[in-house]
């Protein structure tokens, strides 16, 4: 099972006709070579926001939840916004790697290592949320249903429930798939490596892997069913996030479109965080020739159409306040738009779905500067989108003697940091230390890399073609 | 001295245990320089009826299964039977855990739904079949970790893990000659053809369950962790702040010492002629015979008294009384020993002597009027008058009883 569906004539994957050997040297070179300035420089700025992050985490556990700006009625706020922010940007790499696998589209060859890394660090970063949100982390054990002295188990039909098991799954399915899909490069950089100590490390993270056909049936197999049963994971996943909120009763939250909507602005903002390190990434390890401008113009296309699903959600649900007649429904998306928090409305409009109408110009698409401003963008209005939904939901309660405003406090934007230092330190160790492209599906879609003949074995010694 | 170490290193290096090839034959391998080509070659090795051959390719090649005659993959049937095997356990311990280990209402809703069950069990079917295909994969149908296979470490590996394509016919297929492999290579254009040898550990069956150093590395991992999670769960999670569960606070204990107040004392006086309520004074202090003649029992002899009096009585006066006022009670050695309350002048006591004993202590006894309230004071009066009738019960009594 494999991608050999050719449906259109495609540009050419890889730029320049370029030979196995220089494949594997281009995408090895960065696992072999020292760190450049560059990645220094890019690693300290990553140690320090985590560094931050990590004081900002110190004082959470220490001195509790306190720390930060929740108050009542805003008693969800930073936590839960980078927690549902940092599991949307898992789900690029899961649609690259799975989705797109299923629907044959070899661009993704390119980008689809990288992207599932990026989906591994991101959901490491979004498990700490909740999980310092609970007051006291050390008990997470209480999260999944173990038998405890208490005697009683956890309820199975809580949505926060439902997140442990869907992000637990998720974060696991992530690592096989992306773990599976290491070992054929790392028996390459295996036999590639000169030194000693790399030989034996990847020898045995290779496994003893020797490309043989026999073993590669079944790889192939193995993969295709693991991208079957990644697409609906990473589809409930979102769902199930946007359930922690659907399924309340509070104006704003309540209402059905939720999971699609979550898992479009999932998808939306994981490929504005691809593209954002991307850009980067390939203009810093010389891989211009294998991640190409048509890749960013392809996730650009997907950003465009994703941010339209996202901004025809956002006009879907002002217009169902209107519709409904329910009058706490239209005050609470008035309020989102006119009211005291109208500011982080308009700028999540702007980022999500006006700014992005620019990539309906190829001109834009394929220009990489323009590129790389309108994805920071969409990171920061997806970011805000998740402000919106949670904050401005609940600074308004029924009870308007309890309203209140929320600030964040220093430990809140230090957490925030930190989440960002946390996330990039992992990455840049990753682009130092694995291949950061697949080195064998690149080598499959190379041109000519596939036989022409396909023959049986002929008892006669004949073959057919 | 350091360079002799380096030295040492490197000589153990040069000669490590899994690169010392035997002299007995693996089998021939074939280098091919095109997809074609080896396609064609498996095609044909297949048909000559070769059956332990196996083709390298740096990528997965299409076609190349049928040209081999191999069966369609079944990692299928195992991501299968696990998913089920998910779904399955997912609803099982649902089902258990929320309405028959421990039936918890929640919004007034079934014990069992199975809507609000699909999620988990969804991601339990997803979770179990992926790691289940995955084990699959490397355990069952790649047969990994497999360092020590003969074809590691061999200039053939490095160009097929690479740019080249590698057909290896191993010699203890049936039909293995020698000439009939070399001519069979050459006709169908290898560009190179290699002996590959076994490794000299290949030949040797040893179980490494029975090297010592993997049963220290085992024993020794599991001290470590043993150790490790003992102080982490017992002195660092259970002493420090914040983990130790909220059994240390910022408050002051009962008679203890607090710098706050300037006595140094944690407990505070009552406000001077202010009374606690349940705390009047006793007013026979030191008068045990004003309280003999005037005070009375309130309290009626019921079943919820003398229950509440035998209570109150296994608490506070037992430890030296005993359970049965003998006078017998679980500090009998190291407290002087009280005298039984079954003796004729505790029987002749009226029950205001009683009361008052308890109230205002006696010789060595303390007053009991701080940690026994009133009524319960009497309640044990009434429980010790009870004592008294049935360790002295007459033949009536027992008539009466039944």
């Amino acid at each position: 099972m494999s991608l050999d569906a050719t449906y259109t004539k495609e540009i050419p994957l890889v730029e320049s006709r370029t030979s196995f050997k220089d494949i594997d040297h281009d995408i090895a070179l960065p696992t072999e070579t020292k760190p450049t300035k560059g990645w220094w420089i890019a690693f300290l700025i990553s140690l320090t926001a985590l560094s931050i992050g990590g004081v900002a985490l110190g004082f959470t556990i220490f001195y509790g939840i306190g720390m930060w700006g929740n108050n009542q009625p805003v008693a969800w706020a930073f936590g839960i916004i980078n927690f549902v922010f940092w599991i949307g940007i898992g789900h690029a790499g899961t649609l690259i790697s799975a989705i797109l696998y299923l629907f044959r589209q070899k661009w993704r060859t390119g980008i689809a290592r990288f992207a599932e890394a990026m989906t591994i660090f991101a959901v490491m970063t979004a498990g700490i949320f909740p999980i310092i949100h609970t007051g006291r982390p050390w008990l997470a054990g209480y999260l999944i249903p173990l038998p405890n002295m208490n005697g009683v188990w956890v309820n199975f039909y809580s949505p926060l429930l439902w997140d442990v098991f869907a992000v637990s799954t998720y974060f696991t399915i992530s690592f096989l798939f992306w773990g599976i899909g290491l070992i054929p490069d790392l028996a390459t950089l295996r036999d590639k490596t000169t030194s000693r100590v790399k030989k034996t490390i990847y020898s045995v993270l290779s496994l003893g892997w020797t490309n043989s056909n026999r073993n590669w049936s079944n790889y192939e197999r193995a993969y295709l069913i693991l991208a079957g049963i990644s697409t609906p994971l990473v589809l409930s996943v979102h769902s199930i996030v946007s359930f922690d909120f659907a399924v309340s009763v509070l104006p704003g939250w309540h209402t059905t479109i939720f999971p699609p909507y979550f898992v479009a602005g999932a998808i939306f903002s994981g490929f504005g965080m691809v593209s954002t390190v991307l850009i980067i990434v390939r203009k810093v390890f010389n891989l211009q020739h294998i991640i190409t401008v048509n890749h960013l113009e392809t996730m650009n296309k997907i950003l465009l159409a994703t941010g339209m699903m996202v901004g025809y959600a956002y006009g879907m649900e002002f217009f169902i306040a209107w519709y409904s007649g329910n009058t706490f429904e239209q005050f609470i998306f008035i309020n989102r738009a006119f009211g005291p928090y109208a500011w982080s409305y308009w700028i999540m409009v702007s980022c999500n779905v006006i700014f992005p109408q620019l990539f309906w110009f190829k001109k834009i698409r394929r220009s990489i500067p323009i590129t790389m401003v309108l994805v920071i963008l969409v990171n920061v209005g997806m970011w805000f989108e998740r402000f919106v939904i949670i904050v401005t939901s609940l600074h308004r309660d029924f009870l308007p003697s309890s309203w209140a405003m929320f600030t964040p406090t220093l430990t809140d934007l230090g957490l925030l940091l930190g989440s960002f230092g946390f996330f990039f330190t992992f990455l840049l160790l990753f682009l130092k230390s694995l291949p950061l492209v697949s080195i064998s599906e690149i080598k499959a879609v190379v041109e000519g890399a596939q036989p022409t003949v396909h023959p049986h074995p002929n008892t006669n010694g004949q073959h057919h073609g | 001295m350091l360079k002799k170490i380096i030295n040492k290193v490197k000589e153990f290096d040069t000669v490590r245990d899994e690169d010392r090839r035997s002299n007995k034959l693996y089998g021939k391998a074939a280098l091919y320089n095109t997809p074609n080509e080896i396609t064609l070659a498996a095609a044909e090795v297949a048909g000559k009826g070769y059956k332990n051959f196996d083709v390298y390719t740096p990528y997965p090649m299409h076609g190349m299964d049928d040209a081999m005659g191999m069966p369609p993959p079944k990692i299928g049937y195992v991501s299968f039977i696990f998913g089920i095997t998910g779904t399955g356990l997912a609803l099982l311990m649902m089902i258990w855990m929320s309405s028959i280990n421990y039936p918890n209402i929640i919004g007034g809703k079934p014990f069992f739904g199975l809507p609000g069950a699909i999620p988990i069990t969804f991601e339990s079917t997803v979770l179990l079949c992926g790691i289940a295909t995955v084990l699959g994969l490397i355990i069952l149908f790649s047969k990994m970790p497999k360092l020590n296979s003969p074809l590691n470490n061999t200039e053939f590996m490095s160009r097929v893990t690479s740019d080249k394509f590698g057909l290896v016919i191993q010699a203890d297929d049936e039909k293995y000659i020698e000439d009939e492999v070399l001519k069979l290579f050459s006709e169908t254009k290898a560009f190179e053809v290699q002996d590959i040898y076994y490794r000299e550990s290949n030949l040797i069956q040893k179980t490494p369950l029975f090297d010592w150093r993997f049963t220290a590395a085992i024993i020794g991992t599991a001290l470590i962790t043993a150790v490790v999670s003992y102080v982490t769960l017992n002195y660092v999670l259970y002493e420090t702040v914040p983990f130790n569960w909220m059994w240390k606070q910022g408050r002051i204990d009962a008679q203890s010492r607090s710098d706050f107040f300037p006595n140094k004392s944690g407990m505070r006086d009552p406000v001077t002629g202010t009374v606690a309520r349940g705390f009047m004074p006793y007013e026979y202090a030191g008068m045990p015979d004003s309280a003999v003649k005037l005070l009375s029992n309130p309290v009626a002899v019921t079943k919820k008294s003398i229950e509440r009096g035998q209570e109150r009585f296994n608490i506070y006066c037992s430890p030296c009384h005993g359970y049965f006022g003998d006078g017998d009670g679980r500090l009998r050695d190291q407290f002087p020993k009280p005298p039984s309350l079954h003796n004729q002048k505790v029987k002749n006591w009226s029950d205001g002597n009683i009361f008052h004993v308890i109230t205002n202590g006696q010789n060595v006894m303390p007053s009991y009027a701080e940690q026994v309230s009133k009524e319960d004071r009497w309640a044990i009066v009434n429980y010790i008058r009870a004592l008294q009738r049935a360790k002295d019960a007459s033949e009536e009594d027992l008539e009466k009883a039944k």
